[in-house]
């Protein structure tokens, strides 16, 4: 890893800059002018991700940045990755389809200023560029503010219309993200008491296997759980969820859960490579198990579409933390720890476009019928075609049916389990599977019956915000057909884990 | 004992406390201050951590009073949408707690 900031390192600067300044403008101009910025923000942001990713590829390294010249462990590093990289770019595609839906639900013209949709466009690209921030800072205490940052801009998202049992949801979304934060900042000090520095690089060559980081490594990862609605941390996942606008759902659901689990991996990849603790691991992957079950199940008895797919959400959070104990295996840099890995994170970014299909898809959904009680949506298959058929793409991501990209990474988690003799975890993964299959069948089953009486739609939705969402679902089932290049950029920058499987 | 060790036994005492709180008190604004009763013991830490880190002539070591600084914005921003939102539920529903819903 070079020692000096490399030669991209300002298109890191501007992936934060970028959307803060978007967020600075909203605020001076107000209301009306607020999705204009965004909407000028979201190609330019777009651009900004492209490069890195491409900057990346071309030279093969990370990307590095001094904040102020200034070399750690003084000063802040931010660091791009094939991960980061990877992560950049699909946060940036999801935020410019949800900011395109979002046109149609949060529109301003020319009235006097609203609550909801000034509120909704300023903190779109707040949320964009604190999980930017996320995604390249290179220093623990960054990544605190960075969390921190993120979790302010998602909960009012959460209460958006106002309404007690939103705000009552908003809450205690924000009470569980505290204590996450909280034990965080206590582990971050500890990292700081015993080592001196907080910059990941330099951390991961100082750690060793003492009774100070492991109270440290266990604080951060149990403060990250609880941000990240881990099982049994996820009680504030599905009315926050379910209760938020459609366009708000899909970036809680699709991407802010994403950013403590990046972090997670950040910890347990980046900085104790060399320290692996299988006993751990498995902890973390009983946890991810016990989610997958009880997230499905419970699924499976919700009256309410956007309850279902919340409760979906918990159990495919669950799938994330199977690759813990797939990928840290003792023998670390085994060509089917890597297949793990790369599992994990294909999970996370297919999970991230399907979800937030799907939710959007419920959106139009209830705005087309006035509700979303799964048993009455006969008919909707003939009213709303194009977002049906995406709501089921999004589940056969789900389901991981081929070709989708949930196809390829859940058969990488299970052919890792089979492969490493860890068979009980590619159980858990069938029983998952067959469990998706189950809730989205249910709403399928509904939405393609013939209704008794014709349903009537209470407002004609335009055909374009359909399409986003239905692009969105077809990003999750792209994944699954071209895998194996976004899989190569994965692996740039990772400090241990050789890349024998891929090369 | 020597200085540190008082205080950082301080500063467990106090995020031992905190975490007392906000197990057994159910109602929100407890759990606010419970936060901050936490918060406080782990910026004392930060402080300890100074203290030991001292060097080169300083009475400590610089970063971590940066970062105490920043943490305690953080704090600050964190407790004001904490009663924020507490206040707003109030407003709409006339009870300041999360018990009866759903």
């Amino acid at each position: 890893m070079p020692n000096s900031a490399t030669a991209g390192g300002f298109l890191l600067v501007l992936a934060i800059v970028l959307p803060v300044t978007g967020v600075l403008l909203s605020l001076v101009l107000g209301g009306r002018h607020a999705e204009r910025v965004v909407l000028i923000l979201m190609p330019a942001g777009l651009a900004v991700a492209l490069a890195i990713a491409i900057e990346v590829w071309r030279s093969h390294n990370v990307l590095q940045y001094f904040v102020g010249n200034w070399d750690p462990p003084l000063g802040v590093a931010f660091r791009a990755d094939g991960l980061s990289a990877a992560m950049l770019v699909a946060t940036a595609l999801l935020v410019c389809g949800i900011g395109l839906f979002a046109r149609g639900q949060f529109t301003s013209p020319g009235q006097a200023e609203r609550r909801a949709p000034l509120v909704f466009w300023t903190l779109l690209p707040a949320v964009w560029g604190a999980l930017n921030a996320v995604f390249i800072g290179g220093d623990l205490f960054n990544l605190y503010v960075a969390l921190e940052l993120l979790t302010f801009a998602a909960v009012p998202l959460v209460s958006l219309d106002g309404r007690a049992e939103t705000i009552a949801a908003a809450l205690r979304y924000l009470l569980f993200a505290l204590f996450g934060s909280i034990l965080y900042l206590l582990a971050a000090v500890l990292f700081y008491g015993a080592y001196g520095t907080l910059d990941i690089v330099l951390l991961s060559g100082r750690i060793r296997a003492e009774p100070v980081a492991w109270a440290a490594i266990s604080l951060m990862t149990a403060g990250l759980l609880a941000k990240a609605a881990l099982y049994p941390f996820h009680l504030w996942l599905p009315p926050a969820h379910a209760g938020a606008p459609a366009p708000a759902s899909a970036i809680l659901s699709g991407l802010v859960v994403k950013a403590p689990f990046f972090l997670v991996i950040r910890l347990w990849f980046d900085i104790m490579p060399r320290m692996p603790e299988p006993a751990a691991a498995q902890v973390l992957g009983i946890l991810g198990g016990a989610a997958i079950l009880f997230g499905s199940i419970v699924a499976l008895r919700q009256a309410r579409l956007k309850l279902l797919i919340a409760y979906s959400t918990v159990a495919q959070i669950g799938y994330l933390f199977l690759m813990l104990p797939l990928a840290l295996t003792p023998e670390i840099g085994h060509p089917w720890s890597t297949f793990a890995w790369t599992g994990g994170i294909l999970q996370a970014i297919s999970h991230a476009f399907a979800k937030a299909a799907m939710f959007m898809a419920a959106g139009l959904i209830a705005e087309g019928i006035g509700h979303d009680r799964i048993t009455d949506l006969a008919g909707i298959g003939r009213a709303l075609p194009m977002t049906v058929f995406a709501f089921a793409l999004g589940g056969v991501s789900l389901m991981g049916l081929p070709p989708s990209g949930g196809f390829i990474a859940k058969a990488m988690l299970l052919t890792a389990a089979v492969a490493e003799g860890q068979w009980w975890w590619a159980v858990i993964v069938l029983i998952g599977g067959l469990l998706a299959g189950g809730y989205v069948f249910l709403v399928l089953a509904r939405a393609l019956a013939d209704p008794i009486e014709p349903l009537r739609l209470l407002t004609t939705i335009p055909p374009s915000r359909q399409a986003v969402v239905l692009v969105l679902a077809l990003c999750a089932v792209v994944l699954g057909i071209v895998p194996l290049r976004p899989s190569e950029l994965l692996q740039i920058g990772r400090p241990d884990i050789a890349v024998a499987g891929f090369r | 004992m020597s200085g540190s060790t008082a205080y950082g036994l301080c500063s467990a005492a106090l995020v031992g406390l905190g975490l007392f709180g906000l197990i057994v008190h159910p109602e929100p604004l407890r759990k606010t201050l419970a936060f901050n009763v936490i918060g406080g013991g782990v910026f004392l830490l930060f402080g300890v951590v100074a203290r030991r880190g001292a060097a080169a002539g300083f009475g400590g070591d610089p970063v971590p009073q940066a970062l105490v600084i920043t943490g305690l914005v953080v704090a600050f921003a964190a407790t004001a949408l904490t009663v924020g939102l507490l206040l707003r539920l109030f407003q709409e529903a006339g009870r300041a707690n999360l018990r009866s819903d759903e």
